[in-house]
């Protein structure tokens, strides 16, 4: 087979070099098997996880792993059949029946006209050195002080106040993983991503003996755009503290006011709503809404698997410039097809779908590179970093505003409902009287419905913050039900 | 409550397939214990795991998804005290395996004080079928099921408008060799199949889902829990929710329907009874054995050793036989769900809970089949004695802080009851509470004990297990509903 590498990224190193000519290998063996087309993936990660707790180490894990994932297209009458494989065996034969368990299984499978691999001129890769997904510097940790990194976090929060005297630990996590891609229609690429970071749970307790726990963390892709673990383990401790003495609210209708860590889950329903494949299966309150308004004017959302950072850091008296991937950032998609920024929402209007090459071809429109590509099966629908764009008012104004109302800390449950838009989660937070938090209320839901939500947001802030791949600034919703006692 | 239970051979020999297959031996595995322990720990486990899963998906009338995977490796465990050293290896090479029981070693830090026992092969009663379990059966009859399916929903009612049916199976074979001379082995076929409905009127569109399955043959669908019987249960459910109205908000008398709503004692009582989190005192439960957490009407059991059942074991992942383990008796709390470390630690039994998601992932005490126990009450005296309530019958899934002990389930059917009657349907919905008070409400339970129909998966740290749940009828006096509606 020959393939052509479209990545720029050097295919040098040895872990490269082998998990290229695993993929490939499978891919060959699938053609000979008498498969139209193949698409395999290979992968390794290394994992180093360190906890520690009451100062001392919990527990400590240092592993990597290889794997490596397959999925193949037959021709048939009117379409093609598929099926896909993955194995942990790499031997070789293990990678023999990668190959004979995926040929048998596509013959059982029906016939999709719309199944196949894209056509080779979509193929792509934004370049790999650009997207600056990788840094050595997170090997270069030695362990010993990973663990004391871990411990410093915890030990600054336990020191925050006299109320926390118990934790849950506080972890130090390292991960790097490589990813190659190839199929039989001349895609070849592969990426690297390095993660680090740490976090820490503590524990609050009152005279009445009730806890409450909150954490905080600070991640990157390498290690120089750490946060202080000291700083880290106080912000957990205050947002531990400042949840005691909580309780209950009677039922009513008031504003709700979603800071950044949970507004970013709450506007990511938009994305799941503007699934390809839930549009399709009219499995989402956006079907057949593409064009139309589906949420407030001052809602603009954008999908981007492209986002490159620059962070100025110190070095000594100077400054210098550092350039670093999004924690969603990927050279392509898992169909090989390059990533995209992608308005989605725009001014309150469903401007696109989040689409892969299947549900494209189901909806007759263009993939735009949302493929998701774990190793089992067929390729899913993923973004890569999302944020929803931020406006002009601090939090405090956001909050001033309101003379009754909740401040949300975390929601619990599943009671969200990307069909019928049907949303109610259990709550936690502070109650806002008269512009200000006062105190916090607990065993609480809030309620309400997606599709008037989205139109209620009465006031969006400027704390934009990408402290992982979605980042939401503060919104308010205005009339949502909270029901307490 | 149990369904006519089919006959296992009582042992197997399990450990063939990692001797004779995967080419292990015992000298090899007390090198890698000696080599886990060079470092001062004073215990070690080594667990081996083979499994093959099976994914076969119906969508729009049409077979799209085919999918297999095959997972080997081994995660190596050393224990120091209070720390635990891990590290996990997909190579089974004796080089690959010494080296990660070496890696896992440095947890301990000087010399080897603790030898290798002579391992001590445990047998458990057989709980789950050796012949003729799903992973095993030939791929057409798998095929027929979905088709069966997929058909049923479609034909249920013309509102139905998408049907995608999944049927998902594993072969899960695992060896344990432990420092202690522990050592087990076990073979656990699972399957389970998932219905997924969309339905579509001028007004609305909803969805509604069902499935089931557990450690069986195919012998489970021929049964009362047939590809039709699920596939109906999904199509009705979905057309059900385009006439509801929106669920009351506020605090009111709720009935939980018999079987899977038992995902409440999961949440409220069970994940706050793990030993692990006691031990470290982060549990709300902490502390409060023989304590009075529920009304006296209320006795809750863990018990991994119901034949066929999804959350069953012969042995648990640390090659301890599973028991049936009393949590609450007539409201009182009685004891905790433990593995090896928090057993020795808190100087209490064994329950034999240890469960690990694969050889990647290190053991810690969860739950297997959880549920309360049948009392005296007809259902219909318990629908009959609310004035103005909910009744939940089937729930999506469930979620609880342990340290406050707040948990939320979210009701995916729901009614209304008014004057001793169900009425309207109702929206969905999410109940909250307070896991040592809420059990403190119930004040009725059927005569009604009914397990779920084999769908539970838990997650804990990241680690997900299938699981059972159960629960005959119970009346709650209070708890808070989280509707829109006042």
């Amino acid at each position: 087979m020959k393939s052509r590498t479209i990545n720029d990224g050097e295919m040098s190193t040895a872990i490269a070099t082998e998990l290229l000519a695993l993929a490939e290998r499978a891919v060959e063996l699938a053609r000979r098997a008498g498969a139209a087309d193949a698409e395999a993936v290979a992968f390794e990660g290394e994992e180093f996880a360190a906890h520690v707790r009451l100062g001392e180490i919990d527990e400590l894990t240092e592993s990597g792993s290889r794997a490596l994932g397959l999925r193949v297209f037959f021709e048939a009458e009117g379409g093609q059949r598929t099926a896909s494989t993955s194995t942990s065996d790499l031997s070789r034969d293990g990678i023999a029946r990668l190959v004979s368990g995926a040929a048998d299984l596509a013959k059982v499978t029906g016939v999709d006209p719309f199944a196949g691999l894209p056509d080779p001129e979509a193929f792509g890769s934004l370049s790999v050195n650009e997207l600056a997904l990788n840094f050595e510097d997170v090997h270069a940790i030695p362990s010993a002080e990973r663990i004391e990194m871990a411990r410093r976090c915890e030990a600054a929060a336990l020191a925050a106040d006299t109320r926390i005297q118990n934790s849950k630990g506080s972890s130090f996590e390292l991960n790097m993983s490589h990813r190659v891609m190839v199929n039989s229609r001349g895609f070849a690429g592969e990426y690297r991503r390095s993660y680090c970071g740490f976090s820490v749970t503590p524990i609050a307790q009152d005279a009445s003996g009730a806890m409450q726990s909150d954490y905080w963390y600070s991640s990157a892709r390498t290690s120089r755009l750490l946060d202080s673990p000291e700083e880290v383990g106080r912000i957990a401790a205050a947002r531990a503290l400042r949840r005691l003495g909580g309780r209950r609210v009677p039922t009513c209708r008031v504003p709700v006011v979603f800071p950044p860590e949970v507004a970013r889950g709450l506007m990511a329903n938009l994305l799941h709503a503007a699934d390809g494949e839930a549009i399709y299966r009219n499995a989402s309150m956006f079907a057949s809404k593409l064009g139309e308004q589906v949420a407030g004017e001052n809602i603009t959302l954008v999908d981007d698997g492209t986002m490159v950072f620059e962070h100025a850091l110190k070095d000594g008296a100077k400054e210098i410039k550092l350039r670093v991937g999004g924690f969603g950032t990927s050279p392509f998609d898992g169909d090989g097809l390059p990533t995209r920024r992608t308005v989605v929402i725009e001014r309150g209007v469903l401007k696109e779908l989040l689409l892969n090459t299947y549900t494209a071809r189901k909806l007759n429109m263009q993939s735009n590179g949302k493929a998701s590509r774990g190793l089992a099966g067929a390729p899913g629908i993923g973004g890569g970093n999302y944020f929803l764009e931020p406006g002009e008012l601090t939090q405090e104004q956001i909050v001033g505003e309101v003379k009754e109302g909740l401040f949300v800390l975390s929601t619990m449950g599943f009671g969200v409902n990307v069909v019928t838009g049907d949303y109610s989660q259990g709550a936690s937070g502070l109650w806002i009287e008269n512009g200000e938090l006062t105190h916090a209320v607990e065993e609480i839901t809030i309620a309400g419905n997606l599709k008037e939500m989205f139109r209620n947001v009465s006031a969006i802030g400027n704390d934009l913050e990408f402290r992982g791949a979605g980042a939401v600034p503060t919104v308010r919703i205005e009339g949502m039900t909270v029901a307490g006692s | 409550m149990m369904a006519a239970v089919p006959i296992f051979p009582p042992h197997h020999d399990h450990k063939r397939y990692f001797f004779e297959t995967l080419g292990l031996n015992e000298r090899l595995l007390e090198r890698c214990l000696g080599e886990a322990l060079s470092a001062g720990g004073d215990f070690a486990d080594l667990f081996f795991e083979a499994a093959t899963s099976t994914s076969l998906g119906m969508d729009e009338g049409i077979v799209k998804t085919a999918a297999q995977g095959v997972s080997v490796g081994c995660g190596v465990r050393v224990l120091s005290g209070e720390r635990t050293g891990f590290a996990y290896t997909d190579d089974l090479s004796a080089e690959r395996l010494l080296k990660a029981a070496r890696t896992a070693a440095l947890i301990a830090s000087g010399p080897q004080t603790t030898r290798v026992k002579g391992f001590q092969e445990a047998h458990a009663p057989q709980l789950y079928p050796l012949v003729g379990a799903i992973p095993d059966v030939e791929i057409d009859a798998k095929l027929e099921l979905i088709a069966r399916a997929d058909r049923a929903a479609r034909a249920f009612d013309p509102r139905i408008v998408q049907v995608r049916v999944r049927l998902n199976d594993v072969l899960r074979r695992i060896l344990v060799a432990a420092s202690d001379g522990g050592f087990a082995s076990d073979t656990r076929p699972l399957v389970r199949m998932d219905v997924a409905a969309i339905a579509k009127d001028e007004h609305e569109t909803a969805r509604g889902s069902s499935g089931g399955g557990g450690r069986v043959t195919l012998d489970f669908f021929t049964g009362a829990k047939s590809p039709e019987h699920f596939a109906t249960e999904a199509a009705r459910t979905a057309v059900l929710q385009l006439g509801a109205v929106a669920a009351p908000a506020g605090e009111m008398e709720v009935v939980l329907g018999p079987g899977w709503p038992g995902v409440l004692l999961h949440e409220a009582v069970g994940h706050g009874l793990e030993a692990d989190f006691n031990r470290k005192k982060t549990s709300a439960f902490a502390g409060l054995i023989g304590q009075r957490v529920a009304s006296s009407k209320v006795t809750v059991v863990d018990n991994g050793r119901m034949p066929g059942r999804r959350g069953s074991l012969n042995v648990d992942d640390e090659g301890n036989q599973t028991q049936e383990t009393v949590l609450i008796e007539n409201g009182v709390l009685r004891g905790y769900l433990s593995d090896k470390l928090s057993a020795r630690l808190m100087g209490m039994p064994n329950t034999g809970s240890g469960r690990r998601e694969s050889y990647q992932a290190i053991p810690m005490p969860r739950m297997t089949n959880t549920y309360m126990l049948a009392g005296e009450d007809e259902p219909a005296d318990i629908i009959r004695s609310v004035k103005r309530g909910l009744y939940a019958v089937n729930f999506g899934g469930g979620q609880v802080d342990i340290t406050t002990g707040k948990f939320v389930f979210s009701a995916s059917e729901a009614y209304l009851i008014e004057d001793g009657k169900v009425t309207a349907p109702v929206k969905g919905a999410t109940l909250i509470g307070n896991g040592p008070e809420s059990l403190k409400h119930v004040s009725m339970v059927g005569n009604d004990l009914a397990l779920d129909e084999g769908i539970g998966t838990c997650g804990k740290n990241g680690q997900s297990v299938p699981v059972g749940v159960g629960m005959p009828t119970v009346k709650l006096d209070r708890m808070t509903v989280g509707g829109t509606a006042r």
